[in-house]
């Protein structure tokens, strides 16, 4: 008799593993942490974004009481081996010039550091960094990435002219062949588009602020680094590379961190200063980031000008798409700095056909805060201009933009594995599918007819409806790929599955959770696959002692490839128990099936548990000929392909005409992000991502004065929304698109939200008022830039 | 200057600068780093605690402003069982990465002492000086509600 098989943990929702300690005020993150003779460390920082360092004069501030140093870029001459990494040099000749942690000769953005003062407290470093005396001499200072580019532009690096360090071209460097060449299509196509977007600069603003603490053992030569990072492998290595510390003796630990967004997807120069300092001082070093200085020391998102155009038949029918990107760098590279941009390249085509595609990317250095991975990383940008230009063709061929979207969308019997016009092959989608449940949902001819009456009725308010049909390639990534890339290393995640003679079992994995419930979702998965309780498990990630060689957390890759290292893990444990059980038995392999935790000669009320086999294993007693002690397996897994999530959202708004004040009233979400773990989880990442959306398309945007002084560099000027301004959201889910990539048909889900939600604002806000021949409104569409688009297509 | 603090119900006789904000008295002189900093401009409330019952984000208060004065941090709300709003913020997933979250529920806490049955509008309102960055505040929403409901 076949037994039945219980998954009672797969799509439930239990209590987060994670809570007890964050809603009880245990947990530790970084800062919490201060051991016995901690020093404190304090970064001077130029106050100019553009600047010669004519000299700089410590001897006040070494002076000042607690005060144990105060260093410069020559003081720590060789405490550097190698200048700050950047691991993603996307074209052959591109330019990287070195940059060292602590600057000596030239500031290139206000914010980078100049100097360093340890003291015994933290209050007697800051009063000594005030008195460390810099003799600047200021230089124009350029901000804008197409200003920076233009001849006669304020130069960042004496070889690098026009500031451009990389021109990246799909036609020459995209390693798969695009769809064809879309610059005849554009000269003859009966209808063409062509939109102009900013994309300001974005600052990503976790939480927690950033914070390491290293403590030395200096006679051993071993360093333990814990630090607030969602990276802790990759901040080893790359250590390794900059201070010459053997990556065998440095261990760096992720505590409680308090939220990433790619931020925290970083080796900063701080991480490099305090390591260093620890090796100098020989005591533990300590440095935290307020929030001040995060916004000028944290790597930025976005920054760039794009210019989209589409080619069409009358209909609408979509033929080709060339896109122009040029990118805001900030003062110099760091971890993955160029490749950003290209990380979008593929996806400017959006869920639609063409016979054509091509983009080019010019990356430009800038006087500000360098740039890198924000939540979505290069795939907003190119959703946000493939479904603002959806719109615009919609309005020129004056069909509703629901249908064309629908008309020139991949079909769902495409799949699996359609070539998208970038050259991807996609797994899976059904487009279609969500935009249908997403129309239904929102009762969207009932939106069209209420807009249909207010503006006949012109009433101050009117109503907007934008859409954003959206997909994106995540799971990074498979190795192979991103070595045809061009990025330095795999992007592969490994786990190890141990099964403890008592029959509770570890799992220790490569990726590391802040914020995202790994603890939670791992321990559904892996309960149900061996058939233990939810409890039984426990997840050990964010430690470089303990774990697996993992390449860590970003790119909404921790279930689908992190997840799936964990499940082959266990199927490797099921098989070494398959053994053990059928020797203990005295029958075949084959002759066992595995359900509910037990092995079961077929047809007979004969078991053996796994739990029994890990503690066979354990004592190894009777083990079969040869067979290693002990119950557990390693997994490394190099995905094949990337998942691919894809969804529909909309978003209603009503928009003042007299004020511009925009008002969110309906967000509603179709996402297709595979196989469902816990949809609580899920939906959480789903509400998250859609809010940061929501803030970059309404609220957020960093603001540069003249001299290149970031004057949003606050929290009261930088407007991370708040309840009050944040609406309830309608999330739904389309489950019939599962990964047949990989084993349990997951995908990502942690960055959809952002990817999908700008367009869906701004295309909403612009169809609120298209009808007074507003166009375009740029983002954040605040107030004040809403009324003056209104203003300007009145005239 | 040496003041008296009432932490949690525990008396605490302290020795601080005049310029030590509460916020550090209580994570680095009392050890209760439950407390989170977020920001430096008094924004965020990250590091809301209770004072004489009242939500104050600890970061815009001195230490020595808070002498004999009764203060409830994250560490003690809870009162032998979770507080409510504890609880129906682990129900309902009105977390993700915890940092905001112990002022977040401090807040929140404080606000049902005001408004017993809350509307969402007033729970938004209500927690406008509480930024988090993680959940969309959808949930927390949910949670203040659940709580409220829950007494």
């Amino acid at each position: 008799m076949a037994t039945t098989e219980h998954r009672p943990n797969i799509g439930a929702t239990p209590r987060r593993k994670e809570d007890p300690e964050l809603i009880t005020g245990e947990a530790r993150y970084t800062e919490d942490l201060t051991p016995p003779r901690t020093a404190h460390v304090v970064m001077v920082r130029s106050p100019f974004a553009h600047a010669n360092i004519r000299g700089i004069d410590t001897a006040a501030a070494k002076a000042h009481p607690g005060v144990s140093d105060v260093l410069t870029a020559a003081d720590l001459e060789g405490a550097f081996a190698a200048p700050l990494v950047c691991a993603w040099p996307i074209v052959d000749d591109i330019k990287i010039p070195p940059v060292y942690p602590v600057e000596g000769t030239r500031a290139r953005y206000a914010g980078q550091i100049v100097a360093v003062v340890v003291a015994d407290s933290r209050a007697a470093a800051q009063d000594a960094a005030e008195l460390v005396e810099v003799d600047y001499d200021p230089l124009p200072a350029v901000i804008d990435p197409e200003e920076a580019m233009a001849d006669g532009a304020p130069q960042l690096f004496d070889d690098v002219p026009n500031n451009v360090t990389y021109h990246w071209r799909s036609k020459e460097h995209s390693p798969v062949p695009s769809a064809g060449d879309p610059d005849p299509i554009m000269a003859s196509a009966p209808v063409v588009v062509k939109e102009r977007f900013r994309l300001e600069r974005l600052v990503p603003n976790a939480m927690e602020p950033r914070s390491i603490l290293v403590e030395p053992n200096a006679s051993q030569g071993e360093y333990v680094m814990t630090s607030a990072t969602q990276i802790p492998h990759i901040v080893r290595t790359v250590l390794t590379l900059i201070t010459g510390v053997p990556e065998a003796k440095l261990r760096v630990i992720a505590p409680a961190v308090g939220g990433g967004f790619g931020s925290k997807l970083q080796v900063y120069a701080e991480d490099a200063i305090c390591l260093a300092l620890a090796r100098r001082l020989g005591r533990p070093v300590k440095w935290t980031a307020d929030r001040t200085e995060e916004f000028v020391s944290v790597h930025h998102g976005r920054d760039q000008w794009q210019e989209i155009e589409l080619a069409a038949d009358a209909d609408g029918k979509l033929r080709a798409v060339r896109v122009r990107i040029v990118a805001g760098m900030g003062a110099h590279h760091l971890l993955l700095t160029p490749g950003i941009p290209m990380l979008g390249a593929w996806l400017y085509g959006g869920c639609y056909t063409a016979d054509a595609y091509s983009v080019e990317i010019i990356g430009v250095f800038t006087n500000n805060t360098p740039t890198d991975a924000y939540r979505g990383a290069g795939r907003p940008e190119a959703t946000y201009a493939i479904e603002r230009a959806m719109d615009a063709l919609a309005r020129k061929v004056g069909k509703d933009p629901a249908e064309l979207r629908r008309m020139n969308m991949i079909p769902t019997d495409a799949f699996p594995n359609y070539t998208i016009m970038s050259g991807l092959s996609v797994d899976s989608g059904d487009y279609t599918g969500s935009l249908d449940k997403l129309l239904a949902t929102l009762d969207y001819q009932g939106l069209r007819r209420e807009q249909a009456a207010r503006r006949a009725s012109g009433a101050a308010r009117q109503l907007g409806i934008g859409l954003s049909t959206w997909i994106e390639m995540c799971g990074l990534a498979p190795s192979r790929v991103a070595g045809a890339l061009k990025l330095v290393c795999g992007l592969w995640e490994a786990c190890t599955v141990k099964v403890m003679p008592t029959g509770t079992i570890q799992v220790m994995i490569g990726v590391t959770a802040h914020g995202q419930g790994h603890e939670t979702t791992f321990s559904q998965m892996l309960a149900d696959q061996l058939g233990v309780d939810y409890d039984d498990v426990q997840i050990i990630a964010g430690d470089t002692l303990t774990v697996p060689f993992g390449m860590d957390t970003y790119g909404s890759r921790s279930l689908a490839v992190g997840g799936i290292a964990m499940h082959n893990a266990g199927e490797k444990v099921i098989a070494k128990a398959r053994g053990i059980a059928a020797h203990t038995l005295e029958c075949a392999e084959e002759d066992l099936e595995f359900a509910n935790g037990s092995f079961t000669v077929k047809g007979t009320d004969r078991s053996f548990g796994i739990k029994e086999a890990a503690f066979a294993a354990w004592t190894a007693h009777n083990l079969p000929d040869g067979m290693e002690p002990g119950l557990e397996a390693t997994y490394v897994y190099d995905p094949p392909n990337f998942s691919w999530p894809g969804g529909a959202h909309a978003c209603v708004t009503e928009v003042d005409t007299h004020t511009g004040a925009v008002k969110i009233l309906r967000y509603v979400s179709v996402d297709d992000c595979g196989v469902i773990i816990n949809p609580q989880i899920v939906e959480g990442q789903v509400h998250g991502g859609v809010a940061q959306g929501i803030a970059e398309a309404l609220f957020e945007g960093a603001q540069y004065d003249e001299a290149g002084n970031l004057v949003t560099g606050t929290m009261t000027t930088y407007l991370v929304p708040s309840a009050a301004e944040m609406p309830s959201f309608e999330v739904l889910n389309n489950p019939n698109a599962p990964s047949p990539t990989n084993p349990l048909g997951v995908k990502g889900i942690g960055e959809a939200g952002t990817i999908a939600s700008p367009p869906a604002v701004i295309n909403s806000v612009v169809d609120a008022l298209s009808h007074l021949g507003v166009t375009n409104v740029e983002r954040p569409a605040t107030p004040e830039r809403v009324w003056r688009a209104i203003q300007e297509a009145g005239q | 200057m040496r003041i008296t603090l009432t932490v949690n119900g525990r008396a605490h006789e302290v020795d601080v600068e005049p310029r030590d904000l509460l916020v550090y008295v209580l994570r680095e002189r009392l050890g209760l780093t439950g407390t989170n900093i977020g920001c430096d401009t008094s924004t965020c409330g990250s590091c809301t605690v209770h004072v004489d019952g009242e939500s104050i984000k600890s970061c815009t208060l001195l230490a020595v402003q808070c002498d004999g004065r009764a203060i409830t941090t994250i560490e003690g709300l809870a009162n032998g069982a979770l507080h409510p709003v504890q609880e129906a913020f682990t129900s309902e997933h009105a977390l993700q990465c915890g940092f905001c979250t112990p002022g977040m529920i401090m807040a929140a806490a404080s606000r049902l002492n005001e408004v017993k049955d809350p509307t969402e509008e007033q729970i938004r309102e209500g927690l406008e000086g509480n930024l988090c960055r993680c959940t969309g505040y959808h949930n927390i929403v949910k949670a203040v509600q659940k709580a409220a409901a829950a007494g």
